[in-house]
């Protein structure tokens, strides 16, 4: 399925972090989000996961809209963020089996995701004795562990090894051959050969004419 | 369904495992309680007027000093992202969380009330009637608690505000429960105060996890 980003616009705290932001991601693509810090990658990624609403415009997947049907548009996704939200006093395969079963996903996936990201030996291992890295590919784990056609990812790589950042870009290819769609807010090179590059802060509207609001006033003060 | 108790025993897992929660809990209703008497001093007719009311107000102090982690933990970590992404609605995960919060504070405090009963020379007739009210008003600390512990999840220091929003929003149930304490006290009917105090918990059931909830959801933005 495609996703359809359609005219979206953010105001946070008072500052247009991205308006009039449209983009068609065909199903087997992926959509790499660049930018400097600040530039509403983050934003943009929370608002498409329905974590954040938009205060304006709409992204469909395939026929589902977010902003009529949220619930049905979550049930395609997966999101990782910057966190890696896992509990220090759980093991790995506790951790991932209970998410498989919020998710809702077999249990039969646990020790394929447990293998996805290399993390076999640390399978019974508290997540309180692993490294920073470990953690990030337990919490990237759940990608394999969950079976969802669209893919949030949110700086996916920081704090990972160089072969364990090739995994995550192999799980993200494979994503999408198999007519996922990824979008990625990450600084490298995922190999995806249909892959679209954007900046969320390349998109900040010009104001309107004859129509004069004070939030117009910030548009046109960003603009510079 | 299947769900719903993976995210009690999750949550009872965690508690257990990390230590505080259940025990800390308890330590806090039987040290409050053990000071009242050094408060009101040897009286003890008077201490055994006072006792239901005193059981209840530790109840409530102890039931408070676990909240403000009940989200803010999951919040922090970034698992109450994911959690409100799956298919498990968040209202039932936050039922989810109040049952396991209510598991390891207010199952322990009945279990220890008695005792401390004994130490405030509470009235043998008054027992009986003590336990019923901590039995059926406990579970709507832990969900009116959910409110207040959901409002201030996003907060690096919440927890004297969660105190400050939850406590006065227990009195009804602080009222009641005492009530039914004195009134067995006296030889009078407890009943109807224990009716009451289970139709408050009974309305916390659905209207807290939906409070609650939508909380969360503007915590999360």
């Amino acid at each position: 399925m495609n996703l359809n980003i359609e005219n979206l616009r953010c105001v946070r705290a008072g500052r247009t972090v991205f308006a009039e932001l449209g983009v068609e991601v065909e199903a087997g693509e992926a959509l790499i989000l660049a930018g400097p810090n600040g530039a509403g990658k983050s934003t943009l990624l929370r608002i498409l996961a329905g974590l954040l609403r938009a205060d304006e415009g709409n992204a469909k997947f395939g026929p589902v809209s977010l902003k009529e049907d949220r619930a049905e548009f979550q049930s395609h996704l997966l999101y990782t963020g910057h966190l890696d939200a896992v509990k220090p006093a759980l093991t790995v395969s506790e951790t991932l089996t209970f998410w498989a079963q919020i998710y809702g996903a077999p249990r039969a996936n646990v020790p394929i995701a447990v293998a996805a990201l290399g993390l076999e030996k640390l399978a019974d291992h508290h997540v309180r004795t692993l490294s920073a890295g470990q953690r990030r590919r337990l919490g990237l784990s759940r990608l394999a562990l969950i079976d969802r056609p669209l893919w949030l990812l949110d700086e996916p790589t920081v704090s990972l090894d160089a072969e364990s950042s090739a995994r995550v870009a192999a799980l993200a290819r494979q994503r999408c051959e198999s007519g996922g769609v990824v979008v990625a807010a990450t600084h490298i090179d995922l190999a995806i050969p249909s892959a679209k590059t954007l900046d969320p802060a390349a998109f900040v509207a010009t104001p309107k004419e004859g129509v004069m609001n004070a939030d117009d006033l910030v548009l046109s003060g960003d603009a510079w | 369904m299947g769900a719903f108790w993976t995210m009690v025993r999750r949550d009872l897992a965690l508690a257990l495992r990390t230590g505080g929660g259940g025990a800390l809990g308890v330590a806090f209703f039987v040290i409050a309680a053990v000071l009242v008497p050094f408060g009101v001093g040897p009286k003890p007719d008077l201490l055994g007027v006072i006792a239901p009311g005193m059981l209840w107000i530790a109840a409530l102090l102890a039931c408070m000093l676990t909240l403000d982690r009940l989200f803010q933990a999951d919040v922090e970590d970034g698992s109450m992202d994911l959690l409100a992404l799956s298919p498990l609605p968040l209202e039932v995960t936050v039922l989810a969380k109040c049952l396991a919060h209510w598991l390891t504070t207010g199952l322990p405090l009945l279990i220890a009330a008695p005792l401390m009963a004994i130490t405030l020379n509470m009235p043998g007739e008054a027992y009986g009637a003590m336990i019923a009210s901590l039995a059926l008003g406990t579970p709507s600390l832990s969900m009116i608690g959910a409110i207040g512990a959901a409002l201030t999840s996003g907060m690096r220091r919440g927890g004297v505000l969660t105190a400050v929003l939850v406590l006065p929003l227990y009195v009804p149930t602080l009222v009641l429960g005492a009530l039914a304490g004195n009134a067995a006290a006296s030889g009078l009917d407890a009943s109807p105060y224990l009716m009451l105090l289970g139709a408050i918990t009974l309305a916390c059931l659905p209207l807290c996890p939906l409070v609650a909830a939508a909380a969360l959801r503007l915590a999360l933005r």
